[in-house]
C-alpha cells in the first residue's frame, strides 16, 4: 500500500477539499485525517455507521495529594515548565501546563505527586470489510499531537483491507510534531500552495522540513488566478527545488458549495473539479513511477 | 490591553484582521505567535529589524563520568534518550527540556546546554512594533518560543494584538492564556465551523471573553454565523469577500493602509472591543 500525504504549511490552501476529492476519485479503501487539531475530513467523507471510538491517553499529568505534602516547594523549583502554582500555602498542578515528565514525582521528599491518567484525545476508527477511515480529535489545549497522529495513520494502516493500493491521508498546517509525524512512513506529498506571499513562504518552509525525509514531492496550487505573479513564482520556485508542479486550480464558488452540503468537489461539476481530476491522474503516475 | 486573533482552522484571515487591527490603532504591538508559519512580518515589512536567538536547554553527556546506570533512559517520559552502543544517547528534537536526566544522574556526568531552536525578531512599521516569533524547520515544538514572545510582550501596557497559530492545541492555548480578549476568525463554511467551536470551546475553558469576525462573506449560506446565532456568540464584525481585498492580501498589503472603508471597519472593531474589555473590568 502507498501513502499519499496531503500538506500545505499555511493553513486553509485547500488541503482537506483535495484530500476528499481524492479519496472519491480513487475510491480509496484506506485513508486517515492526521490534522487531529482541526480534523475536517470527515465533514465530506461521510460514513452511514457510526465510528467506533476509544480514549487517547497523553503522559499522566501530576497531581499533590494535600494530605502528605508538607509544602516544601522543592516540586515548583524544579518545574520548567511552571506549572506548579503556590497559592494559600497550597502547592498546586496545573494540569494545562503539566507536560508529564515526571521529575517533581521524583524529586518530592514526601512521595506527596502520583502521576494521574489524562486523556489528550479521542481516536475514531470507521470500518467496514471494505474500507478504512482513521481519525481523531485532540483534546482542547492538550499537547501531544505527534503522538496522537503517529496513532491514527497506525489504525489506518493496520485495519487497511488487503491488496489497498493507495492510502490518502489529510495533514496538519504548519510544520511542527504533528506534520513530522504525518510525514515519517509515507511514500508522497502533495503540497497544496496557494498563490499569495504568505502563501510561498509557508511553503518554502514546509518544503524544507519534508525534504529530511527523502520522499516524492509534488506541488499543486489552488486558487491560482486570484494572483497569476504569485503562481509563476510558487512554480519558479518547484523547479528551483526541482519538485513537479502538477497542477492549477482556478478559484470557484462550487467548493464551499459542495462542503457546505457535506459533499467532495469532485461530486460536484465545475472548474475546480476538472482541474482536481488532472491534478489526480499526475499524482497517482508520479507515485506508480516512484521506487 | 491584550487582544488574541485566534481561529481554529487555518487560513481564515487571522493575520488579515491581526495585522488590519494593529495597522488601524494609533499605536500597537503586534506579536506573530504563529511561529511555525510566521506571516505578519511580511505584510508589516518591518525596519530596524533586531533580531534574538531562542535557546532551549538540552543534555550533553559526559562520557567519562557516565557508568552506564541508565537512570536518565529509565526516567525520561519522552523517550528522547536511548543507550546504544555503551553509551547515552539524546535525540534533541524529542527532548521537552524538563532537565529530569541532569537532576537525577547520579554520576553528575549531565550538564545542560543550549539548543538553537528559533528566533525573535523585532522591528517596526509606523506606529506599529513588530514582534516575530520564528522557529526553525525541523524543530517539533515552538511553544518555548511563543513562551518567550509572551513574557517579553507581558510588561506592555498599550495595545498588543497577537496573531495565533491555527488549531486549539497547546500553543494556542499558550497564546490566549494572558489575553483580555479573544476574538475568533470564521469563515462561511462547514469547515469554519467546526473549528470555531472547538476553539469557542477553548476560550470558554479558559473563561475569556470573546467575540467573532465573520470573514470572507458572500451571498451564499453561512454555516459559521449560523452557528453563532444559535448560541449567542457575538458577531463583531463581517467582512465580505472581495477580489481587491485578497489581492490585497495575497501580495502582502495590509489592507486596513490602503481601503479607507477597511480602515473604519477595524477602527470601529477595536472601539469595540476596547469598550467590552473597559466594561469588564468595571
Amino acid at each position: 500500500m502507498k501513502q499519499l500525504l496531503i500538506l500545505s504549511g499555511k493553513g486553509g490552501t485547500g488541503k482537506t477539499t483535495l484530500s476528499g476529492a481524492f479519496i472519491h476519485l480513487s475510491q480509496a479503501r484506506a485513508c486517515a485525517d492526521c490534522d487531529v487539531d482541526a480534523p475536517n475530513l470527515h465533514l465530506i467523507n461521510r460514513k452511514t455507521k457510526a465510528p467506533e471510538t476509544s480514549d487517547f491517553y497523553g503522559l499522566p499529568k501530576a497531581k499533590i495529594d494535600q494530605d502528605k505534602c508538607k509544602p516544601c516547594g522543592i516540586c515548583m523549583e524544579n518545574c520548567r515548565f511552571n506549572a506548579i502554582t503556590f497559592r494559600n500555602n497550597r502547592y498546586e498542578v496545573d494540569p494545562l501546563a503539566c507536560e508529564g515528565c515526571s521529575l517533581c514525582i521524583e524529586l518530592c521528599p514526601h512521595r506527596a505527586i502520583e502521576p494521574i491518567p489524562s486523556v489528550s484525545g479521542e481516536l475514531m476508527l470507521y470500518a467496514d470489510p471494505e474500507s478504512i477511515f482513521s481519525t481523531a480529535q485532540l483534546k482542547t489545549g492538550s499537547g501531544n499531537s505527534g503522538k496522537l497522529v503517529t496513532e491514527v495513520k497506525k489504525r489506518m494502516k493496520e485495519g487497511a483491507p488487503k491488496n489497498t493500493p493507495l492510502a490518502i491521508i489529510d495533514g496538519s498546517p504548519g510544520i511542527g510534531c504533528p506534520v513530522i509525524a504525518s510525514l515519517s512512513g509515507v511514500d508522497a506529498v502533495l503540497f497544496v500552495a496557494e498563490p499569495s506571499l504568505s502563501g510561498i513562504s509557508d511553503l518554502e518552509r514546509v518544503v524544507k522540513t519534508a525534504r529530511t525525509f527523502q520522499l516524492s514531492c509534488a506541488v499543486c496550487i489552488n486558487k491560482y488566478d486570484l494572483n497569476l505573479e504569485r503562481t509563476r513564482e510558487i512554480e519558479a520556485f518547484c523547479s528551483r527545488m526541482e519538485i513537479p508542479c502538477v497542477g492549477r486550480i482556478p478559484f470557484d464558488a462550487t467548493v464551499n458549495r459542495a462542503i457546505n452540503q457535506g459533499l467532495c468537489v469532485s461530486q460536484m461539476p465545475g472548474p475546480a473539479q476538472a482541474a482536481i481530476e488532472t491534478i489526480y491522474q499526475n499524482i497517482t503516475r508520479l507515485i506508480e513511477s516512484a521506487p | 490591553m491584550r487582544i488574541a486573533v485566534l481561529s481554529g482552522k487555518g487560513g481564515t484571515g487571522k493575520t488579515l484582521v491581526s495585522v488590519s487591527l494593529a495597522a488601524a490603532a494609533a499605536r500597537a504591538l503586534y506579536v506573530d505567535c504563529d511561529v511555525e508559519e510566521p506571516n505578519g512580518h511580511l505584510f508589516f515589512r518591518p525596519k530596524k529589524v533586531e533580531s534574538n536567538p531562542v535557546d532551549v536547554l538540552i543534555p550533553r553527556f559526559n562520557l567519562n563520568l557516565c557508568n552506564g546506570c541508565r537512570v536518565c533512559v529509565n526516567f525520561c517520559k519522552f523517550n528522547a534518550l536511548a543507550y546504544i552502543n555503551d553509551q547515552p544517547f539524546l535525540f534533541p528534537e524529542i527532548c521537552h527540556s524538563c532537565g529530569g536526566c541532569a537532576k537525577l544522574c547520579p554520576q553528575k556526568a549531565i550538564q545542560d546546554v543550549p539548543r538553537n531552536i528559533g528566533s525573535i525578531k523585532r522591528g517596526a512599521s509606523g506606529s506599529v512594533t513588530i514582534l516575530s516569533g520564528i522557529m526553525n524547520t525541523g524543530v517539533a515544538s515552538g511553544v518555548p518560543i511563543i513562551q518567550r514572545l509572551l513574557q517579553i510582550v507581558k510588561e506592555e501596557e498599550g495595545l498588543v494584538v497577537l496573531d495565533c497559530p491555527p488549531g486549539s492545541a497547546c500553543t494556542v492555548m499558550e497564546s490566549i492564556r494572558d489575553a483580555d480578549y479573544c476574538l475568533l476568525v470564521a469563515e462561511p463554511t462547514l469547515f469554519g465551523m467546526h473549528n470555531l467551536e472547538c476553539v469557542c470551546n477553548l476560550v470558554k475553558e479558559f473563561r475569556k471573553p470573546f467575540g467573532v469576525v465573520l470573514n470572507k462573506c458572500t451571498e451564499e449560506e453561512n454555516p459559521s454565523e449560523t452557528f453563532c446565532r444559535r448560541n449567542n456568540y457575538p458577531i463583531l464584525a463581517s467582512i465580505p469577500f472581495d477580489y481587491e481585498v485578497g489581492r490585497l492580501n495575497s501580495d502582502g498589503e495590509i489592507a486596513a493602509r490602503r481601503l479607507p472603508t477597511f480602515e473604519k471597519l477595524f477602527r470601529e472593531l477595536l472601539d469595540t472591543i476596547t469598550s467590552e474589555v473597559k466594561r469588564l473590568c468595571a
